[in-house]
């Protein structure tokens, strides 16, 4: 197969690290080749974030060029805009539909763009979801990033199984069955 | 089989120092080698491993074990091989007798770093061989080599990473470790006591090794020719081999393990059987001018740049010419990194803005208030410099144009060498004012603990120095610790220092929000009927308060840590604890 390329871009805090882990996990489980490229240090303070993902038989550079990605996995909307033109003509994006005011706009030096979605949805096929929003539903909102995982699974290499395995390993004992409604909530609207 | 895991280029440094028999590591936190020590941690009942007050003294407490015959390390960033660069050009002379390993993180493309230094430019200037890994797998295998190298050939060895390396994860095959036996110790002045006398004698030493080390490196394993087409030749090396790779598989490449010195026969001969020769590396021509000066032609940074990380698509462009039809990025506002919401730093920086003090700043989380909307930091160079920078601003202009400044410095920091320049400070009869930001951890890079913090790397409770006492006994008598949230103290107690004609240190008090992770808050919330929409709030710039579109606040309780400094600042009673 040939590699497959997938980013997670966000705000730093909002757990891309972690996500990159999980389908890092996956791909060696499913016995492909993977590398992963992360950032730590201030970037990871309140930034934008961006961590990739290839997996496949054998992967040589541990990042996502631009026009590469088949999976964009964004946690916020003004940093899939940011990193939208890094898709494939016919990539995925999967986008959080929450804002975040970076600190240009506190400061009114800027303005959040108005539309993003509708405007990205003309180029690329994206799902959006509020995930906070259903994660809250599902009564903890820090498992918005699994909702958001759920969409993106359908549009990669692993079983439904798979995912459970990876779920259950990663995340702290009494919140698997939480994890897995969301994973599941996100998995069932794609 | 042997196990495979997925590792971070970090751990596997550490994974291949623990395999390879390591019992001594030293370490300064610093982004992007921070992980090897805190994954070698977990090695701590085969070896010893701290956190050392900064890099030289790391560097000094690798050699100590090293010449007292057993495997040791150090590891820092780029810019930490400078504070360490005084024993690391001695140590060279020395050699040594366990195996000695320093491990520089470069950060090309800065993510996290003031410059873009390259070390093996330190490698060549101290003559100390530099390795250097592409993926995660060789940065264990290499770290194993480098050990061996170093007791062969007499030498320390410097094992190069960079952000990308460090930062990315790959499949790893663990091995056993391997115990090592102590080498004997035997008082060997001539080698190990460095006067002029012995040194020279240690330099011709020096230059013997270098040249068996250009000669045997041709057949050290780490070094591969990978022949393909020979109309394109490349030599490269570390994480660019992986966008040759990428961008130009048909190409024959020679992969150099070791950067330093060069195996000159090796690339004679790659060099006479290929049509063009490239070099690609990331920041410096240091292989190309080496290769060109041996009257080889190649080509390198005529269309390489010397600056940020390289790609693939960036040596499609340059190599092959290639037109990429890449969308251009969408103009947005940027998200730049920030104080977090509930940062101490914060408190303290609004104090500042308000009495419009410049800062001269140092390196930290704190260095983010140069930016709008605090704009309080005026000035950062490297570690400890805010204090000694201040210092010679008084000295350059009086005493009364520093009235306006102060100088800041984490306390991490301070400890790393802010202490020197304090010392300078009152010895040299000073009358600045200096705030020590004191969060009782190293924030920037994740929370290490430090001489402060009475606790060990290896999680063992231990003395944690008293920086105010520190401070008194150096014979400073203006020593003021305020809590950094005590916002009306803390600006009464900046006016009165500034105004003295004496030294003062201000030592301003609260953990990082991000130390205690258990910690629950509660949030404050903006009650709109009061809410005379001045703006005073919004003015430290904190992330978890937006602007509605009628103009009062609206706080983000998923983001507000209940740091009250909101609250503090609003002449209107209008911000509250939710709930009360």
């Amino acid at each position: 197969m040939e590699t497959k390329n997938i980013m997670i871009v966000g705000v730093g805090g909002q757990g891309t690290l972690l996500t990159s882990r999980i389908l890092g996990g996956l791909a060696l489980e499913a016995g492909y080749d993977v590398k992963l490229s992360e950032v730590h240090g201030m970037a990871q303070r309140g930034g934008s974030v961006v961590t990739y993902v290839r997996y496949g038989e054998n992967v040589a550079e541990p990042i996502v060029e631009e026009g590469c990605a088949d999976v964009l996995i964004a946690f916020e909307q003004l940093e899939a805009m940011r990193y939208v033109h890094f898709l494939k003509k016919d990539g995925v994006l999967i986008c959080n539909t929450q804002e975040i005011d970076p600190m240009p706009v506190v400061i009114g030096a800027a303005s959040y763009p108005e539309n993003i979605l509708p405007q990205l949805s003309e180029e690329y096929t994206v799902y959006s979801i509020d995930a906070m929003n259903e994660a809250k539903q599902l009564g903890n909102s820090r498992v918005f990033n699994t909702i958001v995982l759920g969409i993106a699974a359908q549009h990669m290499d692993f079983t439904k199984e798979q995912w459970y395995d990876v779920i259950k390993k990663t995340v702290p004992v009494k919140s698997i069955d939480i994890n897995l409604q969301a994973f599941e909530t996100g998995y069932q609207l794609s | 089989m042997a196990e495979k895991v997925i590792m971070l280029g970090n751990a596997a440094i550490a994974r291949g120092a623990y395999e390879a028999g390591v019992k001594v590591s030293a370490a300064y936190p610093g982004t992007p080698s921070t992980e090897i020590s805190e994954n070698l941690v977990q090695y701590k009942d085969s070896l010893y491993c701290e956190w050392s007050p900064n890099e030289k003294v790391a560097m000094e407490v690798a050699i100590g074990a090293s010449m007292s015959g057993v495997r040791a390390m150090a590891s820092m960033k780029h810019v930490g091989v400078n504070v360490a660069a005084d024993p690391l050009y001695t140590v060279s002379y020395i050699g040594a007798n366990g195996g000695l390993v320093l491990v520089a993180a470069d950060d090309p493309g800065l993510y996290s770093s003031q410059n873009e230094q390259d070390t093996r430019m330190i490698g060549r200037a101290a003559h100390v061989p530099v390795l250097e890994p592409s993926d995660s797998q060789e940065a264990k295998d290499f770290m194993k080599f480098a050990f061996e190298m170093s007791e062969q050939y007499d030498t320390p060895v410097i094992l190069r990473t960079t952000t990308r390396l460090s930062h990315s994860q790959g499949l790893v095959e663990l091995c056993e470790r391997q115990e090592i036996e102590d080498k004997p110790y035997k008082r060997n002045p001539q080698k190990n006591v460095m006067m002029p006398g012995n040194a020279k004698g240690r330099h011709v030493f020096v230059e013997q090794r270098e040249n068996q080390l250009i000669e045997d490196g041709c057949d050290f394993p780490i070094n591969r020719i990978e022949w393909n087409d020979k109309k394109i030749g490349v030599i490269t090396s570390g994480i660019p081999y992986q966008y040759v790779k990428e961008a130009l598989p048909q190409a024959s490449v020679l992969k150099l393990g070791i950067v330093y010195p060069l195996p000159k026969k090796l690339i004679e001969q790659f060099a006479s059987e290929v049509e063009t020769l490239y070099v690609v590396e990331e920041l410096e021509p240091m292989i190309e001018e080496q290769v060109k000066s041996w009257g080889i032609p190649a080509i390198g940074k005529e269309i390489f740049t010397v600056q940020g990380e390289y790609s693939a698509n960036l040596l499609r462009t340059a190599v092959l010419g290639q037109k990429l039809e890449l969308k251009s990025p969408a103009q947005v506002p940027g998200r730049p990194p920030i104080l977090c919401p509930g940062c101490p730093h914060r408190s303290v920086y609004s104090v500042l803005n308000k009495l419009k003090i410049h800062a001269a700043g140092d390196i930290g989380c704190y260095t983010l208030g140069a930016v709008a909307p605090l704009s309080v930091v005026d000035t950062t160079i490297c570690m400890g410099a805010s204090i000694s920078s201040l210092h010679g601003m008084e000295k350059a202009k009086g005493k009364e144009y520093i009235k306006n400044w102060v100088a800041v410095i984490g306390d991490s920091t301070f400890l790393h060498t802010g202490i020197n320049s304090l010392m300078n400070m009152v010895y040299n009869q000073s009358t600045g004012t200096v705030i020590i930001l004191d969060n009782s951890t190293t924030g920037m890079t994740g929370h290490q603990d430090h001489a402060a913090t009475g606790k060990t790397l290896q999680g063992d409770p231990t003395w944690a120095i008293d920086i105010p006492g520190v401070c008194r006994a150096m014979g400073i008598k203006n020593v003021i610790e305020v809590n950094a949230f005590a916002l009306k103290e803390l600006e009464r107690v900046i006016k009165e220092e500034v105004a003295k004609d004496e030294i003062s240190v201000i030592i301003t008090k609260s953990p990082c929000v991000l130390l205690d992770k258990k910690r629950v808050y509660t949030p404050y919330v903006c009650d709109s009927e009061k809410c005379k929409k001045c703006g005073m709030c919004m003015k430290p710039g904190c992330p978890a308060m937006t602007k509605k579109a009628d103009g009062t606040i609206l706080i983000d309780d998923t983001m507000c840590t209940g740091c009250g400094l909101c609250e503090q600042l609003c002449k209107f009673g209008a911000i509250r604890k939710a709930g009360e």
